[in-house]
């Protein structure tokens, strides 16, 4: 799989099918079996604790339902990777941090704790302490999963316009077509940990790949069957197959 | 059934492996805390400041409960001037250190286990990692230096109350004199040798308790189940070490 | 601000624990046993030193003058010699004797100083002439039994 710069890349399939276990890798949290994961040009999770360290400072990363550190308020929240990985002096943070916050829209919830906002915009600020840091790459672990429409509006809104503004690099994982469709330039599907299909989202929603055709209309049955594989009804009520 | 027995025993060996590791990491990375003392304070704060209350009422009545008991055995012997001394021996040697771990264990212990499991499961500690800071160092370690500090000074603070508690017991209800309670006291606690041992027992269960605490939530399953679980572990494994090493300590200390 | 109340309430939480301690240690426990006066050593040789430990108290008319140093064995003459660690402000004369006694009935051994009469006085390095063993109960019981033995057969005569 190839993630170009600048652009938005979207891994989509059914659940289990190894979405975040992509992730996991490109941030070198788990390592491959076999073959190699290259990030800017280096092999990523074979090199020691700071190397890999090093090669994160330039990734932020969006976990599924924010990740916030729940005993820090929002504001000390996104100042968090400032504080540990620069020397700023504290009113340049200051500023800083209000400024990732106001391109999120949530300046006015510094002071508010993450139990005290709702889920929508916990994965704002989870936003804005991704891209704290300024980093080139980006990854997206759900982000629209269990958001109201205006909110998946909002969020999609933000992955497109920091993608440009920033020229960064980002990797959406999801289930949603409508939201992801509308803001991807390319798109893989995984199926069982393959790619089954890959194109841009015209191409995908035009093809006739069986897999790709169920999961962008929905179907109820199809390559990803129905019932859970085992017996047959028949057999389980145990009519239908007598032996005599 | 004697390969599962090898798988066990394998497993176990496994484990053991990387709890040692885990600890070699944790003490590793509290060395270069001392340029973040403020990580430490605040653990701390909630560890040691939080504990004070259970821990003086708990040394006040165990003060009382030893005073009345030992005054109740020595006086069939004519002893009960010893009561100074049975009341402090007691409670340097032995109550102080191990009652202090057992309820540190149920009450910090506890806590750290949750909240560090409960960050394993909301993602946190993955978070943390991909924004290149070493959650050891930034979560773990604090906690740990917060436990090894706050053991003894709990443990000293329990032994101080249940002398005082004896004190009020032995000497203002039951009526032992009061030089007697505290001369006799003085000439049979050694500073090195009673309160000494005690304190350094103290020490090593501060170390035990913190870190099986904070390793059972490091390794929880991201499940409300599994947190649960991980935090009945952290008391049963605490307690079970703490009497095992008071034995071995006792053992080694007071021959 | 938070930083400030927090530091100062782990700084009390510490203050006490020191406190407690200080208490511990006054109150409780025997710091004047813990003399940083200089001693002199002496040593003394004895037949048997029954239980007698190092760091136990040297004691004259009641009262601690020293802790017992090294026990060791001398191979040639077969007897206990025990270093004695006497406090430099008490002089005892060149003639006293040492004796091994137990606090209480049961209890520790210590060392009991008796002063002679010589004009001069225990230096370091010099050993205590007179010494007595401890009371051993076993041989006590025996000497007891022997004797009540020889008296009931003397009485048959």
């Amino acid at each position: 799989m190839q993630f170009p710069r600048n652009k938005i890349v979207a891994v989509m399939g059914g659940s289990g099918s190894g979405k975040t276990t992509i992730l996991r890798l490109i941030g070198g949290l788990i390592s491959p079996d076999a073959g190699q994961v290259r990030v800017f040009g280096e092999a990523i999770g074979q090199s020691t604790s700071s190397k890999l360290y090093q090669q994160r400072r330039n990734m932020g990363m969006l976990f599924q339902h924010g990740a916030l550190f729940t005993d820090l308020s929002v504001f000390e929240n996104v100042a968090f990777p400032l504080r540990e990985h620069t020397n700023l002096p504290e009113s340049l943070m200051h500023d800083l941090v209000l400024l990732k916050l106001n391109a999120v829209g949530l300046r006015n919830a510094a002071q508010l704790k993450p139990s005290e906002i709702s889920g929508g915009m916990a994965r704002r600020v989870a936003l804005a302490r991704a891209v704290a840091l300024d980093p080139q790459l980006i990854m997206y672990d759900e982000p629209f999963a269990g958001l109201d429409p205006i909110s998946m509006g909002v969020t999609a809104n933000l992955i497109r316009q920091l993608n440009d503004a920033l020229g960064l690099t980002s990797i959406l994982v999801s289930h949603d077509v409508q939201e992801s469709f509308a803001i991807a330039d390319y798109v893989y599907f995984l199926s069982e940990g393959t790619v089954v299909a890959q194109g841009t989202p015209t191409e995908m929603l035009m093809s006739e790949h069986p897999y790709v055709q169920q999961f962008v209309n929905a179907y109820v049955d199809g390559p990803v069957p129905f019932h859970y594989p085992g017996k047959s009804l028949a057999q389980d009520l145990g009519i239908g197959v007598a032996h005599d | 059934m004697i390969s599962q027995l090898g798988h066990g025993v394998r497993a176990w060996l496994n484990e053991m492996g990387f709890a040692f590791r885990t600890l070699w990491a944790i003490f590793i990375n509290g060395m270069g805390l001392w340029k973040r003392p403020r990580l430490i304070t605040t653990q701390l704060h909630f560890i040691g400041n939080y504990s004070l209350v259970i821990i003086l009422v708990s040394g006040l009545f165990v003060g009382f409960v030893l005073a009345y008991q030992g005054y109740y055995t020595l006086n069939r012997y004519g002893s009960e001037e010893a009561l100074g001394l049975l009341v402090a021996l007691s409670l340097t040697r032995e109550l102080g250190p191990v009652i202090t771990a057992l309820l540190f264990a149920g009450r910090a212990g506890t806590s750290l286990t949750a909240e560090i499991g409960l960050m394993k499961a909301g993602e946190q500690l993955a978070a943390m990692e991909m924004m290149a800071v070493n959650p050891i160092q930034r979560v773990l370690a604090p906690r740990f230096i917060a436990g090894l500090i706050a053991m003894p000074v709990l443990a000293i603070l329990f032994t101080a109350m249940g002398i005082w508690g004896g004190y009020l017991v032995g000497v203002q209800l039951v009526g032992v004199d009061a030089g007697a309670f505290w001369s006799q006291m003085q000439g049979g606690v050694d500073l090195r040798d009673d309160i000494g041992n005690g304190i350094i027992k103290s020490i090593v269960f501060g170390i035990a308790v913190t870190f099986i605490a904070i390793y059972q939530g490091y390794q929880a399953q991201p499940t409300p189940d599994g947190v649960s679980r991980a935090t009945t572990r952290t008391v049963v494994i605490s307690s079970l070490m703490v009497l095992w090493l008071d034995f071995v300590l006792t053992a080694l200390m007071f021959k | 601000m938070q930083n400030k109340s927090l530091d100062f309430w782990v700084g009390l939480f510490v203050l006490l624990g020191a406190l407690a301690l200080l208490f511990l240690a006054l109150k409780v426990g025997n710091m004047s046993s813990l003399s940083f006066n200089k001693s002199y050593s002496v040593i003394s040789k004895f037949d048997n030193i029954g239980g007698l430990k190092p760091r136990a108290a040297v004691k004259s008319a009641g009262v601690v003058v020293g802790r017992v140093g090294d026990i060791k064995f001398d191979d040639t003459s077969f007897q206990a010699v025990v270093t004695l660690q006497l406090d430099e402000r008490y002089k005892f004369p060149k003639d006293s004797s040492a004796k091994i006694l137990t606090a209480g009935l049961l209890g520790e051994e210590y060392i009991g100083l008796d002063p002679g009469g010589d004009a001069k006085t225990l230096v370091g390095g010099d050993q205590i002439k007179m010494t007595q063993s401890a009371l051993i109960l076993e041989n006590l019981i025996s000497q007891f039994l022997f004797s009540k033995a020889s008296e009931g057969s003397g009485d048959s005569k």
